[in-house]
């Protein structure tokens, strides 16, 4: 028999068990105590689903490619250099941006929960919220890797970074070599979600070769 | 806590699913979770720590069996419940109990948008030194309370390096029980993945974390 302190502590366990009924059921309850402004649901939906995520970061990465002196202030001052291009605030108050190089990977994981940085890379992909990505990136992180394709080299070091706190990462990749005369919207369309949390390498599709 | 939720190191999950063009939400219900879980918090009765600390008290198999977004809603019912939002006869029945009177929401869509690109910083002024500097050796406490805190179990009882500083951020060991925020100095500490696993591969490859001054002591 279920005890009320833990029908408290657990109500969830009372909830239709189909999600879509579950989610539905609660913010029906919401609106109707107004608890909840469903213009205001709607709204953080629209923003995730639109102007929030991985363009943005991309961005920020072409803009460093382009311009050692934002580069510069990128890797000294992560959050204003990003707020520059007008990316800032919920999940990224603390931004630190982290450059892969010749001699250094790194490679972004929240063991303990699921912390990302929202306003330049949106909401996570599943993999990185799931038990195996987040037990395994920091005890064989290149194990890891080698399952996104990324197979590295053992002269590339790996820097794994856990985000325990409310500092949030972005890895900065490397610049494909060959795109020298590329702009920076270019640039900038090359970047890919996984390339910025260290899960992917920069490159040139085929179609942009030649 | 030593919870489920702490996952670092782990073994026996198997290879990683990775969706090739995965759609942002992949059901409009994940993303009203989602939203609700942010909007709810403007009532002020929890704080970003105490609905992590909601989260890691799923029961484990909940934890393990549900879906990210499953685990969101179950743990903002059960936020909701503890801070007497919503009752649990209202959660069992879908709508209000007759009793009940209409609130006014906290924030609306405009809110929302203003406060988006602001946020919640964490880092707070403090008066005190910070105890430790870049490139000293510090050693991670070995045992840690029930409560919430962020030391991860992998990297308990170990040496490592303070690579950065950030300032004095919230403490949210205290702030997750509603204790206060006590902000306390934070710094990116590295540790040798070879000290923390063993094994020869890799032997340069380090792990960071970032971890509040009162779980390190010099070396």
């Amino acid at each position: 028999m279920v005890e009320l302190g833990d029908k408290k502590k657990h109500a969830h366990t009372l909830l239709p068990s189909e999600p879509v009924l579950r989610v539905k059921a609660i913010e029906t309850l919401l609106v109707e105590k107004g608890l909840i402004d469903p213009a205001a649901i709607d709204a953080m939906v629209e923003a995730f689903e639109g102007r929030i995520g991985p363009k943005n970061g991309a961005r920020v990465v072409a803009k460093a490619w382009k311009n050692p002196e934002y580069r510069a202030r990128l890797l000294l001052d992560a959050s204003g250099a990003i707020a520059e291009l007008g990316y800032s605030g919920l999940q990224g108050e603390h931004m630190v941006a982290i450059e892969n190089t010749d001699d250094v990977h790194n490679l972004v994981v929240c063991t303990l929960c699921s912390c990302y940085p929202w306003p330049v890379l949106g909401v996570p992909p599943a993999w990185y919220k799931s038990p195996a990505y987040r037990a395994r990136a920091v005890r064989d992180p290149r194990g890891v890797l080698a399952e996104f394709g990324v197979n590295l080299s053992m002269d590339t070091d790996i820097q794994v970074w856990d985000s325990t706190s409310e500092i949030r990462y972005l890895v900065i990749p490397q610049r494909p070599e060959g795109t020298e005369s590329y702009s920076e919207e270019t640039l900038a369309s090359l970047v890919t979600r996984n390339s910025m949390v260290g899960t992917g390498i920069v490159t040139i599709p085929e179609i942009k070769k030649g | 806590m030593d919870g489920i939720h702490d996952l670092g190191g782990m073994e026996g999950f198997g290879s990683l699913q990775i969706e090739e063009n995965e759609p942002v939400f992949h059901a409009d219900w994940e993303a009203r979770t989602m939203a609700m879980r942010v909007l709810m918090g403007f009532w002020r009765k929890w704080n970003i720590d105490a609905g992590r600390h909601s989260v890691e008290n799923l029961p484990p198999a909940d934890y393990l069996g549900f879906s990210y977004y499953e685990k969101w809603l179950a743990s903002l019912v059960n936020l909701m419940v503890g801070a007497e939002l919503v009752t649990v006869d209202e959660v069992k029945n879908g709508f209000p109990a007759t009793t009940a009177k209409k609130s006014i929401p906290p924030i609306d869509a405009a809110g929302l948008e203003a406060y988006l690109p602001v946020g919640k910083p964490a880092m707070r002024e403090l008066g005190t030194k910070p105890q430790f500097s870049v490139g000293d050796r510090v050693h991670t406490l070995s045992h840690m309370p029930s409560g919430h805190h962020r030391l991860p179990r992998y990297i308990r009882g170990h040496f490592g390096e303070i690579i950065l500083h950030h300032g004095a951020h919230v403490f949210p060991d205290t702030n997750a029980c509603f204790a206060g925020e006590n902000p306390q100095h934070l710094y990116t500490v590295r540790f040798s993945i070879k000290e923390l696993w063993g094994g020869d591969a890799g032997l340069r490859d380090t792990v960071s974390a970032d971890l509040w001054e009162t779980y390190l002591e010099p070396e």
